[in-house]
Formats: structure tokens, C-alpha cells, sequence
């Protein structure tokens, strides 16, 4: 492949997927993703992978469960509704402590809603998506490159922490295209996947893979064991993008493609007098918390930028913790914010600063 | 001059995301400077893309007196591949005096050509394959040549002509479209079709005419468009 390519955001998550050695596609179409399965489906025969079409995502949910146990890296990819559908799914597969890589681009809703980006499951991402105590590895693009070097970082993340990691993109990302580099970003080292369920050669005792357990402090103790892992997650991996902040007053919070939109506001604002300034969390969970509340201290008000009713905003909140004002602007149902609504409310916030 | 409004069909297919929306428009409006009194319509017959297509262009297009012809669900919020009746007068020849270009989905998005085949046959047409060597999936000519039989395949025509739109979006250089030329030859001999033109867009590389020239392609056929793809933000 040449250098650089183009590519819509949607091939980009597929082709980084091949490189970074995934052999395991489950899919089934829906609109805005549907090229993630389409690419899989040209590439995946040519480099001795699979590319399964299931009879419906809860299917596929479920194969790529059993793909995950075998310590192959596998991946499935939908949409809002779609993985709605996965959740139970999801739940069983952070239960069975297995690594894989869940994509969601994301769509209007609720319901069928409509085809158009959205960032509206937030919370489903982040608190929602199946039941129990759980938690996923949640990485948001913010460019077609992105889509490309978060989508091999979700399956280190993923092998490191054994645990399920979902890219949350939108559909905007998916369509757009933009040249992407696949030489430009790092691998980490993962550790050897002694649980699989591989038949370890016949030579030692048989792995189980299981999210049932018959005595409760059993179940207590292995959901404390996960909960030691997602720590040192929270510790070591929280990943952001900060924006001339360090003389803002206010600073915007966007993830994604509502990132780009303020950072192209910000420098209209700041052309315009304004001190303002943009954090980007990349890793949702584990929510950049900390950096959060120090910009608390030298900051004067924060507006949360989503393209929801008002999601994340919950989490800017609870890192800022009262100490300075936290407002929100959003557009929803597939509408995209202008760069002249996102200036038009931070002159508005700066007003009654 | 690439379309010379002879034959009134022109097709304009290739691979996902080559810039056949782009080519399409650029085709019509270049058409319509040089025939100020001729009928042009374009046609969005893309039932692929969801985002992506002729009628994000349909401003532009009126402005400059180019009819388009736009299905019902274009950029709403469903997934309805359904196209006005309009669509079969135009192809059965119902616009007589009117040149027509015709921006279809991309790969086997070309199966709705299928339905109209025996009328576009009839009426005769040029079906324009758009290539891009920075696309991974047509980066080799083999796999240009491959895509070009499915499409084929499944619109029941056969281009009949090449556009090398080779271009890495915004962030093209002039020598990435120079690069290009020996690929896009390749290309029209694996296929078996002419090479109509290189394009390039004076925004992104102002001097792809001066490289061209350097790099001793003075000779090849350049056409310059304009970058109609829409915005998100």
C-alpha cells in the first residue's frame, strides 16, 4: 500500500483492523457502517481471514464471543440500534473477561431515529451497554486517521486490560474521507493469551471461559479482581487532546467530530478576542477526569459540545465538581452544530462571564 | 473537452469513493460553459452512499443552469434507495435535445443501470470509469481492471472511456497527481480503454500544469475541477 491513502473512515477501521492482526469479522449491515463489512468482505478472503455476515447482530454478538475465547482477535461492527441489539452480548463477553473490539457508528436516535451522525449513545457506551457491573474500553476518533490508529490501539488496549473496547465514532466519520497514514502509528506489547480456549495442544488441563458462577463471593470476587484491572486502566490510560487551554477562560469539551467543528470555532473566537480553548477526551472511559478538574483551577466556565440532548456533560461535571460553572450546547436527531452556533453560544456563555 | 454532447447518455461509474460525484458535476458544469443553450441535466442515481452525492451539488447545479435530477430520499434521515420516475423518461429518451450526465453509486451500486439497461443501450451512451490510485482498494491496475467487470457486471453496460481523478482529497500535490500518470496508462491498457483526461483541482495543486510539463506529460490531457463535495462542518 502506498504511504498514504484515502480512504472513508469507515474502510480506514476495517483495513487497520487487518493490520493489526484481526482475522475475524461478524457483521450484519446497517447504514451509516455498512463499508466496514463491505471492505471486510474483499479483504478478509485475501489475508486468510473471515468475513461472516450473521443472520442478525445478536448473532454475530455471539459468534464473535466464541471467536474472542479462542484468543483470536476478532471484531464486530454496527450501529446505534444494532448495538442496542449486542448489549447482551457485550455483557456476557466483559463476564467472560474477553478481548475483542466492538465498533459503533453511531446514528440518530431513539429507535430507528434516522441515518445521520449522532453522538447520542454516550451513555450507552459509558454506562449502559449490557447489564451488570461492567465496563468498557471506550476510544472516540476524531479524524479518518484516528479511526485507523484508535482501531489497532482498542485491540492492544483490549489483549493488555482482557477486556472488551469499543470505538465510538459517528457517522459523519464513517463516510468522510481523508488520507490516512497506516505507518504512522505504534504497537504495544500484549501479553501471551494463556486463557484460551485453544485445546492447549491436548498437553495441559482444558481453559473454561464462563460469566456463570453458582456461589456469590466467587462472583464477588472475580468482579473485584475485574475492577483491580479497570483501576490501573483508569491510572495508566486515559488519553486527551488539550487545546490552547492554558490562558482559556473558557474551555469547550467535544469528543470526535464535534472536536473539530469547536477547534475550527475556536479560532474564529480566538481572532475575535476571546480566550478560548478545547479539551478532547479520546478515551471516554476512562473519562479524563483528572485533567479535568486542574483546568477547574484556571479556568472560568466550560461548555460541553455534543452532538446529544446532553450526555458527557454528566461526566464534565462530576470531574469539575462545582468548582466553576459547566454549560452545554448540542444538536441532535442527526443535525450537525455550525461553527457559527458553536461561536454563537461561547460569546453568549462569555457574556455573562 | 471531454463531453462533447455526443452521445446524450453519459455515465459517469466507478469504485467507492473515486470522486465520481465530483467528476460528474465539474463534467457538467465544464459542459455548460462551452453550450450555453443546451439542456444538461444531471442525474443522482447513487443508491449507495447515504451522505455523499450529486444532490449535496444541486445548488450549484441550478445556478448554473443545470437541471438535477434528484431521488425523493436524498439526505434525509432514511435509507430509501427509490428514484423518480423522471429517471426512465430521461432514459429512454423522453429528453431528445437534453445531454444528460449520470452519477451512479459506486461498484455494484452500478445495478440500477440494470433496470434501465435495454432503453440506455437504445439510446446510446459513454460510460465514464473513474479511477484513483490513492484509493487501497484500486491501487493496482488488476484490481482497476477487476472492478471495472463488476461493474459491468452488474449494470448490464460497458465503459467505454477513463478519468484518472487520482487525488489524496485536500492534501494532493501536484506530484501525486504526476505520480499517477504511469498508473493511470496502465490502467486504460489492462482495461482496454482510452484515457480521456488527468484531472486536478487548481486549489489543492496549482501547478500540476508546470509539473506535468517537467516531468515531460506535457502532453497528456489535464482537466481542472472545482471541489463540490460537501462539508460536514
Amino acid at each position: 500500500m502506498a504511504k498514504k491513502v484515502l480512504m472513508k473512515g469507515n474502510e480506514a477501521i476495517a483495513e487497520a483492523a487487518i493490520s493489526a492482526g484481526c482475522l475475524h469479522f461478524f457483521g450484519y449491515p446497517i447504514t451509516p457502517q455498512t463499508e466496514i463489512s463491505e471492505y471486510m468482505a474483499k479483504r478478509m478472503p485475501k489475508v486468510g481471514g473471515l468475513c461472516l455476515q450473521a443472520e442478525s447482530e445478536v448473532a454475530a454478538i455471539n459468534m464473535l464471543m466464541g471467536a474472542a475465547a479462542t484468543g483470536s482477535r476478532a471484531m464486530t461492527s454496527s450501529s446505534s440500534p444494532g448495538i442496542a441489539l449486542k448489549s447482551e452480548g457485550i455483557s456476557y463477553i466483559a463476564g467472560c473477561d474477553l478481548p475483542c473490539l466492538i465498533v459503533n457508528v453511531q446514528r440518530g436516535g431513539p429507535g430507528l431515529g434516522g441515518i445521520q451522525p449522532s453522538q447520542s449513545d454516550y451513555y450507552q457506551a459509558t454506562r449502559g451497554v449490557g447489564h451488570g457491573d461492567l465496563r468498557l474500553i471506550v476510544l472516540a476518533p476524531s479524524s479518518v486517521q484516528e479511526m485507523a490508529s484508535l482501531t489497532a490501539e482498542a485491540f492492544d488496549l483490549a489483549d493488555i486490560y482482557r477486556m472488551p473496547a469499543m470505538l465510538l465514532a459517528d457517522g459523519a466519520l464513517g463516510q468522510m474521507m481523508e488520507p490516512v497514514d497506516f505507518e504512522a502509528f505504534p504497537k504495544r506489547e500484549t501479553p501471551e493469551k494463556t486463557w484460551a480456549t485453544n485445546g492447549m495442544g491436548g498437553k495441559r488441563a482444558r481453559n473454561i471461559v464462563n460469566s456463570l458462577y453458582i456461589d456469590p463471593n466467587v462472583l464477588e470476587n472475580t468482579v473485584l479482581e475485574r475492577y483491580e484491572r479497570y483501576a490501573l486502566l483508569e491510572e495508566n490510560e486515559v488519553k486527551y487532546e488539550e487545546y490552547m487551554t492554558d490562558d482559556a477562560d473558557i474551555v469547550l469539551v467535544a469528543f470526535g467530530i464535534t472536536a473539530r467543528i469547536c477547534k475550527s470555532a475556536i479560532g474564529e473566537l480566538r481572532e475575535a478576542g476571546l480566550k478560548v480553548g478545547l479539551l478532547r477526551p479520546i478515551t471516554l472511559w476512562p473519562f479524563p477526569k483528572k485533567i479535568l478538574g486542574e483546568l477547574a483551577d484556571k479556568t472560568k466556565a466550560f461548555l460541553s459540545v455534543e452532538m446529544s440532548m446532553g450526555q458527557m456533560v454528566d461526566d464534565v461535571r462530576l470531574a469539575v465538581n462545582g468548582k466553576k460553572p459547566v454549560h452545554f450546547f448540542g444538536r441532535t436527531g442527526g443535525v450537525i452544530p455550525s461553527v457559527e452556533e458553536v461561536i454563537a453560544e461561547t460569546k453568549k456563555l462569555a457574556e455573562t462571564l | 473537452m471531454i463531453l462533447t454532447g455526443n452521445p446524450k447518455l453519459n455515465i459517469i461509474c466507478g469504485h467507492y469513493g473515486s470522486g465520481k460525484t465530483n467528476v460528474a458535476v465539474n463534467l457538467a458544469l465544464d459542459l455548460r460553459k462551452r453550450a450555453k443553450d443546451l439542456h444538461i441535466l444531471a442525474a443522482d442515481l447513487d443508491i449507495v452512499n447515504p451522505y455523499f452525492r450529486t444532490a449535496d451539488a444541486a445548488e450549484i447545479l441550478r445556478k448554473a443552469d443545470v437541471e438535477p435530477l434528484i431521488p425523493e430520499f436524498a439526505n434525509t434521515n432514511v435509507d430509501i434507495p427509490s428514484l423518480p420516475p423522471k429517471m426512465m423518461g430521461l432514459m429512454r429518451g423522453d429528453y431528445a435535445d437534453a445531454v444528460s450526465i449520470l452519477d451512479v453509486g459506486g461498484d455494484d451500486g452500478a445495478v440500477v443501470l440494470g433496470m434501465y439497461g435495454a432503453s440506455i443501450r437504445k439510446t446510446g451512451y459513454d460510460m465514464y470509469y473513474i479511477i484513483n490510485m490513492y484509493r487501497p482498494l484500486t491501487a493496482d491496475p488488476e484490481d482497476v481492471y477487476l472492478c471495472m467487470r463488476d461493474i459491468e457486471a452488474v449494470s448490464g453496460l460497458t465503459c467505454t472511456k477513463i478519468i484518472n481523478n487520482s487525488s489524496l482529497g485536500a492534501e494532493t500535490t501536484a506530484a501525486d497527481i504526476a505520480d499517477s500518470v504511469e498508473y493511470a496508462r496502465e490502467c486504460s491498457r489492462r482495461c482496454g480503454l482510452p484515457l480521456v483526461c488527468h484531472t486536478y483541482c487548481p486549489e489543492y495543486a496549482p501547478d500540476t500544469p508546470d509539473v506535468f510539463r517537467e516531468r515531460g506529460f506535457g502532453e497528456e490531457p489535464l482537466f481542472a475541477i472545482e471541489n463540490v463535495t460537501k462539508r460536514l462542518f
